[in-house]
């Protein structure tokens, strides 16, 4: 019998994207607010609107050092998110092969408005997969290491994943995640990861290249959509409608390129979610015909799409109890279960699926470090 | 404010059942629910001075400590800690469970309160002038800090320092103070009575509990103190109380390792750290008996003057 206020996720959507509308916001549901955009990763968006639109003394007292805390996060990540590529290009100094920045650290890096707001995780890179062993050994030179996975887990990534274990600096604790492909090896429409590495683009005055427009939207998307665990969902939507808006405005052109770049990498279906969802829940402009021949492609019917709806409506809203009943658990369950079969075939799938949960079953029971 | 004290224990355990019950540490409130009858005695004893509300408008943390949901349950008895819906933690034996609601709270506000520089250290206060002492494991930091509170220092807090990052101001928790194995007994003995919470065993700690803060750390929270003096102990069977100075880079390393969020603040976090050390009289200091070590704090707070006397 709890005393406390549901908040929806549309709730939280109309807060980022209609910061005006939290000067008139009542204490109370800044409670449930900050909370629910904390657990989606969503609290700097939220604090970036909030000190944008009002005036310190058109926050309550209490909610003020929580959106101070975000901004003072924001406003050095930038720098840090810097810092640390300085330190990955001084890794790959040596080499010449081409190393691509992936999300986060690719929109600070390439200056784009899908960083503003954004708080970071690991550093994700993209190298080919020829130089896949080179690249963790220049990182290794520079103190990054994949401790403290077992043998299986190992085995897990480079054997079946588009990754190998995330890599931890011993100094600084900074994580990076080094991919050759977007997509696992075992996935059912795993990309040529050549085809973006052609398309990528040189940073100026950088180590780095960036994938072009339309493959960092379509990695972003595959990304959300081949995903099992949706904590960042809404984060990852909210970044894609950044992207699409950004470009769009950039070249007449986008939306053509993005629509044939898609269908040529055999990822129409994830690129259409996207768009489509986007659209439905953040109001991003997608043109008509985007997402008409994305679903043809894609080969999705009304049944197909109204299942698609029945899912991620409700997993793309924030996991959090204030914000969820048990349909959106069995929404989850779904997407998760979708992901791990959209990325393993089915006896590999069942194997590892069952070792989970076995291990979850008899951890120990200590607290993790 | 009504303080924790006031309520009788089943009318707190049920306000904590409910999820209706938040308590006031420092500047923050932490809503808590659980229906753990040990939760609801811990907090009873340990937190009787401090301020409570009952389902405030706005808390800072929400946490829950419970019973797992999963199949585990069926083979031991564990507590969970659960906030917002996460589980930063593997659950742990129940009977742990007072302990881990101190650990939960301190991760919370080290994952979120990006408004401080969090170290990892305690602080007490003396003619509004504050002593940091940093935590190498083993130091016995919390015992000194114990001592300290219990003769005349203000406890800010044991196991988590706050530092403005405008001010470099120190804050205040006066939460319970955490102490293991054979610490529990010489703080006993040295202040028989003092108050507990229930003692509990841990496999990688040994034996755990809590001491509660005195009343007149509580009674002051709010009140923050400009840093003076950083001493980092080391207690050593036997030894004579020896305060040495300790280099001022050492120190600002140290603190660069075990500030819970120097890497998320950047360049701020270096400044402020900076800031902090270059502020402060830094020390090593070595200890075996307390009241030797009270009397070399008491006189730092002194000004550190009649060095003969």
């Amino acid at each position: 019998m709890k005393t406390e206020e549901p908040l929806s996720g549309q709730e939280l959507i109309a807060a980022i994207r209609h910061p005006e509308s939290l000067r008139d916001l009542p204490l109370r549901r800044w409670d449930s607010l900050l909370r629910v955009a904390r657990r989606a990763n969503l609290l700097g968006r939220l604090a970036q609107g909030a000190r944008r639109a009002c005036r310190d003394e058109e926050l309550p007292p209490a909610v003020r050092p929580h959106l101070q805390s975000a901004a003072t996060l924001l406003a050095h990540q930038r720098a840090a998110i810097a810092w640390e590529t300085g330190h990955l290009a001084k890794a790959f100094a040596v080499h010449d092969f081409p190393v691509v920045l992936l999300k986060g650290a690719a929109y600070a890096a390439a200056g784009l408005a899908a960083a503003d707001g954004r708080l970071f995780g690991d550093v994700d890179i993209l190298v080919p997969r020829a130089n896949l062993n080179h690249a963790e050994a220049a990182l290794m030179r520079q103190g990054w290491a994949s401790g403290g996975s077992d043998p299986y887990d190992q085995r897990y990534y480079r054997q079946w994943m588009h990754e190998i274990p995330p890599m931890t600096h011993r100094g600084r604790g900074t994580v990076v995640d080094l991919h050759h492909n977007i997509l696992p090896l075992t996935a059912r429409h795993s990309p040529d990861a050549g085809q973006l590495l052609a398309w990528s683009r040189a940073l100026p005055n950088s180590r780095f290249r960036v994938l072009c427009p339309a493959d960092m939207v379509i990695h972003s998307a595959t990304h959300l959509f081949y995903e099992s665990e949706l904590q960042n969902g809404l984060r990852d939507l909210f970044d894609l409608d950044a992207l699409l808006g950004e470009f769009a405005a950039a070249g007449s052109d986008f939306w053509a390129q993005l629509t044939a770049r898609a269908i040529a990498l055999g990822l129409a279906l994830p690129v259409y979610l996207a768009c489509c969802y986007a659209g439905r829940l953040l109001d991003t402009p997608v043109p008509p015909f985007v997402l008409a021949e994305l679903a043809r492609t894609a080969g999705l019917g009304a049944l197909a799409r109204r299942r698609f709806d029945a899912l991620y409506l409700r997993a793309l809203m924030p996991d959090h109890p204030l914000s969820s009943g048990s349909a959106t658990a069995l929404a989850r369950l779904a997407v998760y279960l979708r992901g791990h079969w959209l990325r393993m075939p089915p006896a590999l799938l069942a194997a590892h699926l069952s070792r989970k949960a076995v291990i979850r079953l008899f951890r120990n029971t200590s607290r993790s470090a | 404010m009504d303080r924790v004290g006031d309520l009788s224990l089943s009318g707190l355990a049920a306000l904590l059942a409910d999820g209706r019950f938040a308590v006031h540490t420092g500047s923050l409130v932490s809503r808590i629910q659980s229906t753990l009858p040990d939760v609801a005695r811990s907090i009873h004893v340990l937190y009787a001075h401090h301020p409570y509300s009952a389902a405030p408008e706005f808390a800072d943390f929400h946490v829950e400590l419970g019973r797992p949901r999963n199949l585990r349950r069926w083979f031991s008895r564990q507590a969970e800690f659960v906030v917002d819906g996460e589980r930063p933690f593997e659950p742990l034996p129940r009977d742990q469970a007072p302990a881990f609601l101190e650990w939960g709270l301190n991760w919370s506000i080290a994952a979120s309160c990006h408004q401080w520089l969090t170290i990892h250290a305690a602080s007490l206060e003396r003619n509004g002038q504050a002593v940091i002492l940093p935590a190498p494991p083993g130091s016995g930091k919390s015992t000194l800090c114990a001592a300290l509170a219990l003769r005349g220092w203000r406890l800010l807090t044991d196991e988590m320092s706050l530092i403005d990052l405008q001010t470099t101001a120190a804050y205040a928790l006066a939460r319970p103070i955490n102490l293991k194995n054979a610490s529990i007994d010489l703080i006993r003995s040295f202040a028989p009575a003092s108050v507990w919470g229930p003692e509990t065993y841990d496999t990688a700690k040994g034996r755990v509990t809590h001491l509660r803060p005195p009343a007149d750390s509580v009674d002051r929270m709010l009140e923050s103190a400009q840093p003076r003096w950083i001493v980092f102990p080391r207690y050593a069977t036997g030894a004579e109380p020896l305060l040495t100075p300790r280099g001022k880079a050492t120190t600002f390393i140290h603190f660069a390792r075990n500030a819970f969020n120097y890497s998320q603040l950047g360049a701020l976090g270096f400044e402020v750290a900076g800031r902090l050390v270059s502020q402060c009289d830094c020390y090593d200091f070595t200890y075996s008996r307390l009241d030797d070590a009270l009397e070399v704090f008491d006189w730092l707070a002194d000004g550190g003057k009649s060095d003969e006397n």
